[in-house]
């Protein structure tokens, strides 16, 4: 038998793959994917703006400086709202791929692959975190209209909070679509819990307005202070409820225990029997 | 870390089967809540071995599948892939391994470059030589002219060459592929298999596959055949056909299959199996059998057929029922919930 082998390169075998290579080659396949289908980049720019519009002016014309936001229109109390909507939608939204991946064999192929789980949480959380954070951004061209006149370094504070926000709701939502093998209950998490969630961040109303139990909500609701945390930055003649250094301390909080329970999902599967 | 890769070289030249084994299964057994999907399995895959996995659905194969790729802990017992524990040493063992699901992991929105190319990533491979070895892999399941098309132009049997592919990629020293041909067309299928003994031939991978396909598991060099968590048999093809004694005979009964065996045991002194309405013996000189048989029992026998010995009479010798059963589609479908 003939045992001369075709001599193949032999990579030199690397010592440890680590976490950054393999979490820069998880992140940079959710941003390829997202770009290649063309219909998700159209809906989740197009769809805001048209909830933005219809809603704000629908409500404006409703409640015409009556509210409690002072003498702002109500468009322009509403965008801050609007942004974090976007974001929480597609940071959300964007961990249903790791259900599709589940469903696939990708996610299979990637933990008989000897990369730490860590890795992988980081790769798709960022993953997640670009897509929505840019949109976030993009939608800020609007601000203008909103009457939001932005100087340089608001940006860089808005790109912060944004950034903020982003990563915690995808780390929210890695930690929910891990265990779940179906999107259709991920839909039903989203409709139970995540909606609440935003309508009671004081993106639809202030926390000025609301009663009691709705004020408590709202102060524990940690999207409350991002949504603050850019009205504030968008709008520094209005009133403010929360200094900024504390609302974004608050964020920065929130992203840290997101990822932590996200990273506690991914390992939980290794240390039960039947993974 | 360094022993991580002193354990990624097997030495090509070694190529025979007394050396120490490159998977060795030891009484494996697993139990799911209310079922026992593993009973103490044993047995051994030697290096450069096509190595098969036969059994119907619901038999076992899924759940060894899992544990030998570590992403199951056996409830007791060992599987060590290249001296190193399945459950004890998970990060040695993905290491040495490639593998290939029967769920596309592949990204069809990707090129065929890019999948393979985030596949070396994740085992720590990078630029020029994770780009070397892309061109090299491609090339080695034919597909090295289509490496910048999005793999969702492919055929089915490309896409599958593409899995094929990033199991390969970091030059696992073990190959496990879970029916690596389920949807191929019967083409595409046997050029799969051309590629694998191309693999162990040329780089001397070890292989373990796992099937449920008679033709198949004929072209493995060992093969296991599972059946309801245990081994019934093990060896190669030729060495389990020729545990038959002779020629099959497969009689159709016209009334009752049960009493014509039990007339023919009686008569001729034979082991006979009842399967549906069909009476098996296995025989020498099966043509001068049947005509005796014939005329002992006029009437009673509508048709007949006799055959070599193939692998499904090795299955039905040792278990007593068919390959194929409704109750093994139904197991198979609770163990799909198991995981």
């Amino acid at each position: 038998m003939a045992t001369q082998a075709a001599v193949l390169s032999k990579p030199a075998a690397p010592i440890s793959t680590g976490v950054l290579l393999p979490a820069f080659t998880l992140w940079w396949r959710e941003i390829v994917r997202f770009y290649r289908q063309k219909t998700r980049v159209v809906g989740v720019l197009a769809s805001p703006l048209l909830f933005w519009v219809v809603i704000g002016s629908g409500f404006g014309t409703s409640f015409r400086s009556g509210t409690a936001a002072g003498q702002q229109h109500y468009m322009d109390y509403f965008y801050p709202g609007v942004l974090v909507m976007i974001i929480l939608f597609t940071s959300i939204f964007t961990m249903m791929s790791v259900i599709e991946d589940r469903k696939e064999g990708f996610l299979l192929s990637v933990l008989v692959a000897p990369v730490p789980r860590s890795a992988i949480v980081l790769g798709k959380v960022l993953g997640g975190t670009t897509l929505s954070a840019v949109q976030g951004m993009i939608f800020l061209v609007f601000a203008p209209f909103a009457g939001a006149h932005l100087d340089p370094l608001q940006v860089l504070l808005v790109a912060a909070v944004v950034f903020l926000v982003s990563f915690a709701l995808t780390g929210l939502g890695f930690a929910i679509a891990w265990p779940m093998d179906s999107t259709q209950a991920f839909h039903g998490i989203i409709n139970l819990f995540l909606i609440p969630l935003w309508l009671l961040s004081g993106a639809l109303f202030p926390m000025s307005g609301a009663s009691g139990w709705i004020r408590a909500v709202m102060y524990i609701n940690p999207l409350t202070y991002g949504v603050e945390a850019l009205r504030t930055l968008l709008y520094p003649a209005m009133p403010a409820t929360f200094s900024l250094p504390s609302a974004m301390a608050i964020l920065a909080l929130f992203s840290l225990v997101m990822f932590g329970v996200a990273f506690l999902m991914a390992n939980r599967r290794t240390t039960r029997p039947a993974a | 870390m360094s022993k991580v890769a002193a354990f990624a070289d097997t030495d090509p030249e070694l190529n025979s089967a007394d050396l120490e084994p490159v998977i060795s299964v030891e009484n494996l057994v697993h139990r799911y809540e209310n079922r026992t999907a593993l009973n103490g399995v044993t047995f051994d895959v030697r290096p450069a071995e096509l190595f098969g996995l036969l059994g119907p659905n619901g038999s076992g194969k899924t759940t060894l599948f899992r544990i030998l790729s570590t992403l199951m802990v056996p409830t007791s017992g060992h599987a060590l892939i290249l001296g190193c524990d399945s459950a004890q040493e998970p990060a040695r063992v993905r290491r040495q391994i490639g593998v290939v699901f029967q769920a596309q992991s592949i990204d069809l929105k990707l090129t065929a470059f890019e999948n393979l190319w985030h596949q070396g990533h994740l085992y720590g491979l990078r630029g020029a030589s994770l780009k070397a070895r892309i061109e090299e892999v491609l090339g080695r399941v034919g597909l090295a002219d289509r490496a910048k098309e999005l793999v969702e132009t492919f055929s089915g049997g490309m896409q599958r060459r593409i899995e094929l592919g990033k199991g390969l990629l970091h030059h696992p020293g073990v190959l496990l592929l879970d029916e690596p041909t389920t949807g191929l067309d019967p083409g595409a299928r046997r050029d799969l298999w051309q590629y694998l003994q191309t693999l162990r031939d040329e780089e001397h991978v070890s292989v373990l596959v796992t099937t449920h396909l008679m033709e198949e598991a004929e072209r493995c060099d060992r093969l296991a055949i599972m059946n309801e968590g245990n081994v019934v048999a093990l060896g190669t093809p030729a060495e389990l056909k020729s545990e038959i004694g002779g020629d099959v005979v497969l009689l159709d009964a016209a009334r009752n299959a049960g009493v014509l065996a039990e007339r023919i045991r009686a008569r001729f002194n034979v082991q006979t199996t009842v399967l549906d309405n069909q009476v098996r013996v296995e025989r020498e000189n099966a043509h001068r059998f049947v005509t005796e048989v014939v005329e002992s029992f006029p009437g009673e026998i509508e048709a007949l057929s006799i055959s070599k010995p193939a692998l499904e009479d090795v299955f039905i010798r040792r278990t007593g029922h068919k390959f194929w059963t409704e109750k093994a589609d139904e197991q198979s479908n609770s163990e799909d919930h198991g995981r």
